[in-house]
């Protein structure tokens, strides 16, 4: 599904060129999960942002589902992520004035879904989450992995085919990012392709595949 | 969308406030300014209207443009007007009535009470000429103005100072030296632009100017057959009394539309220049528009972010903000319009005699302002967040 080949990524700090991923070749099947770990600036968010689409490789060529993406417009990429990809973030972000409902309805908003389907779908989604009673709270009034959870049912209302996690534990206790990371697989398990990235061991072993990174390449 | 774009307002109550006041003091000054201005040249309109239509006015001396005194630079004294003069206007076809107007002081008196009032002499015309209305008997006789016939029409107030309420019509009233039937009352009108014709007396010219001495006119007031016979009428007036003044224009004709034109054209100008100036203030709540929702995309990078990393476009950004933007504009307008109403409710109350209404040009044009202004203004923010890359938008803190 996915197919990154020769792929860069150079940043400019200054007049250096700080080369951030650097050669990258990768695929990743349908309904694959994949756990991308690594020391702390080998690169993964990079990998994570140009695979979501959130970036634009400085050489190389991407393509999903044999489309050539890299070359795509931003209006074109945006409705490629409004409709094939989910994002979770390692802080969250929700909207603080929405509530929990609502921030997960908010794609199908921007996708202009009618009133109904939205409100059918998000309820669904929270009922799944065991979230029902907090539907009309606002983040501020979840706790972490309350809050984790309802980012991830925001990021899978669309029924994305690709799932992209960037550190998605990494401000949770052990026992509810072990639940956020379960929701996850669970959602793996419904066919979504999964890629975590994450600095926990034992959570990355769990994928069935797993990408070590250094100095922005493979290992 | 629309509702998203709300409730980001509504969360942000005092900034929310602070634009919808700026936007809506503008609009409301413009409102009350404007109603001011349009309420004093309305006024000036009825004033004018009330003292009669298609109405030339006739004075002796000739006034130049060129700001001559009139007269002395030829060394010669203009003739005065007299009632033949008057009478002979009629001559024109394009002149309807005439009313020739001698004007002194007297002390009009009914047994022991005693009044000091302005004398006016005229004729039966001038009832028609002026718009004047009578509330009991009869106007001056139509009789040839050169008869010196001893009856008065006695303004509303005097009659009542003289005679209280018993009965006027017929008694005899003493004006200066002379004795003088009361044939009617004028109607109460008030305050006219020159005089008030509740504390006037008025008499037959002839009357009048044995009374005062004096064998000349102070005005003739000659009242055109219409309106588009003003022009014409003006100028074959000129030519009359040329002729009969030995070939010397020595009279000074105006029209009073000229001169209610200008009042118009002044006191326009006046309202124009005045919502000009609250329309600036309007430009600077579009201004103030425009710097809060620049704060505004800087206190919402990360949403911004997020919205683009869950599939919003560049564009369902811009309009976000433009909505928003939008909103507040329409919103400070509608408040601002209605305070300024309420404002203007309150001035008419407090000045009833002053048609003070805003016109729709000035609301639309306010309202307007506000709106483009408050929309041109949320460009630059809107565009600016629309651009943001979404990777840095979602990693500021
Ligand atoms: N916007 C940027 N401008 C300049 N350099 C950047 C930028 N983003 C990332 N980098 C650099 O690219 C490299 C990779 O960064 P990246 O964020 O992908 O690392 P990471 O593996 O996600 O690290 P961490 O585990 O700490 O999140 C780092 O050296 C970083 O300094
Ligand atoms: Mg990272």
């Amino acid at each position: 599904m996915i197919r990154l080949e020769h792929v860069c990524r150079n940043f400019t700090v200054g007049d250096q060129i700080v080369p951030a991923l650097d050669d990258i070749s990768l695929e990743i099947g349908k309904g694959e999960y994949v756990s991308v770990m690594g020391p702390s600036g080998s690169g993964k968010s990079t990998l994570l942002n140009l695979v979501g689409l959130l970036d634009r490789p400085s050489s190389g060529a991407y393509t999903f589902d044999g489309i050539d993406v890299t070359h795509l417009t931003d209006a074109a990429q945006a409705l490629f992520r409004r409709e094939k990809i989910g994002f979770v973030f390692q802080f969250f972000h929700l909207v603080p004035r929405l509530t929990a409902i609502e921030n997960i309805a908010l794609p199908m908003l921007l996708a202009g879904m009618p009133r109904e389907e939205r409100k059918e779908r998000s309820g669904k989604l929270l009922h799944d989450l065991g979230l029902e009673a907090r539907a009309n709270h606002k983040p501020d009034q979840l706790s972490g992995g309350q809050r984790q959870r309802v980012a991830i049912a925001r990021a899978a209302v669309m029924k994305p085919a690709l799932l992209l996690a960037d550190e998605p534990t990494g401000n949770l206790d052990r026992a509810s990012g072990m639940e956020v990371v379960s929701l996850l697989e669970k959602l793996n398990g419904e066919g979504m392709t999964l890629v975590l990235v994450t600095h926990d061991p034992e959570i990355g072993r769990r994928a069935a595949r797993c990408i070590r990174m250094l100095d922005g390449r493979l290992d | 969308m629309f509702v998203f774009s709300l409730k980001s307002l509504a969360s942000t109550k005092v900034r929310t406030l602070y634009m919808i006041v700026a936007m809506s003091i503008g609009v409301a000054s413009v409102v009350i300014l404007t109603a001011l201005g349009e309420g004093a040249r309305r006024y000036v309109v009825e004033q004018f209207s009330s003292l009669g239509t298609n109405l030339l006015i006739v004075f002796p001396g000739r006034t130049e443009t060129k700001g001559n005194i009139p007269g002395l630079l030829m060394g010669e004294t203009p003739r005065d007007l007299t009632i033949e003069d008057a009478l002979a206007l009629l001559r024109s076809r394009y002149v309807k009535r005439v009313a020739p107007i001698t004007i002194g002081s007297g002390l009009v008196s009914f047994g022991h009470r005693n009044r000091e009032v302005p004398v006016i002499g005229s004729t039966s015309d001038m009832m028609a000429v002026r718009h004047m209305t009578l509330m009991q008997g009869k106007f001056l006789p139509d009789v040839d103005p050169r008869n010196a016939v001893p009856v008065c029409v006695l303004g509303a107030k005097v009659k009542d100072e003289l005679f209280g309420s018993s009965r006027a019509i017929g008694q005899w009233v003493r004006i200066a030296d002379r004795r003088f039937r009361v044939v009617g009352i004028l109607a109460s009108q008030g305050q006219s632009l020159d005089l008030d014709t509740d504390e006037i007396a008025v008499i037959p010219v002839a009357s009048a100017q044995m009374l005062f001495n004096i064998p000349s006119l102070f005005r003739i007031l000659v009242e055109a057959r219409s309106r588009e016979e003003l022009v014409p009428a003006q100028k074959e007036v000129l030519d009359i009394l040329q002729a009969r003044h030995e070939g010397e224009r020595d009279a000074t004709v105006i029209t009073q539309d000229a001169v209610l034109a200008t009042f118009d054209k002044i006191l326009k100008t006046i309202t124009l220049s005045v919502a000009g100036i609250a329309g600036i203030s309007l430009a600077v709540s579009g201004i103030l528009i425009m710097n809060v929702m620049l704060i505004a995309v800087s206190q919402r990078t990360r949403e911004i972010g997020l919205l683009k990393a869950i599939g919003a476009t560049g564009m369902t950004v811009r309009n976000l903000f433009f909505m928003e933007a939008a909103s507040l504009s329409l919103l400070g307008a509608t408040v601002g319009w209605v305070l300024g109403e309420a404002g203007v409710k309150i001035i008419s109350g407090i000045y009833p005699a002053l048609p003070a209404s805003a016109p729709w040009w000035a609301i639309g044009a306010a309202i307007g302002t506000a709106l483009g202004t408050g929309i041109l203004f949320s460009v630059l923010p809107a565009e600016r967040a629309s651009r943001l890359d979404p990777v840095e938008a979602l990693s500021r803190r």
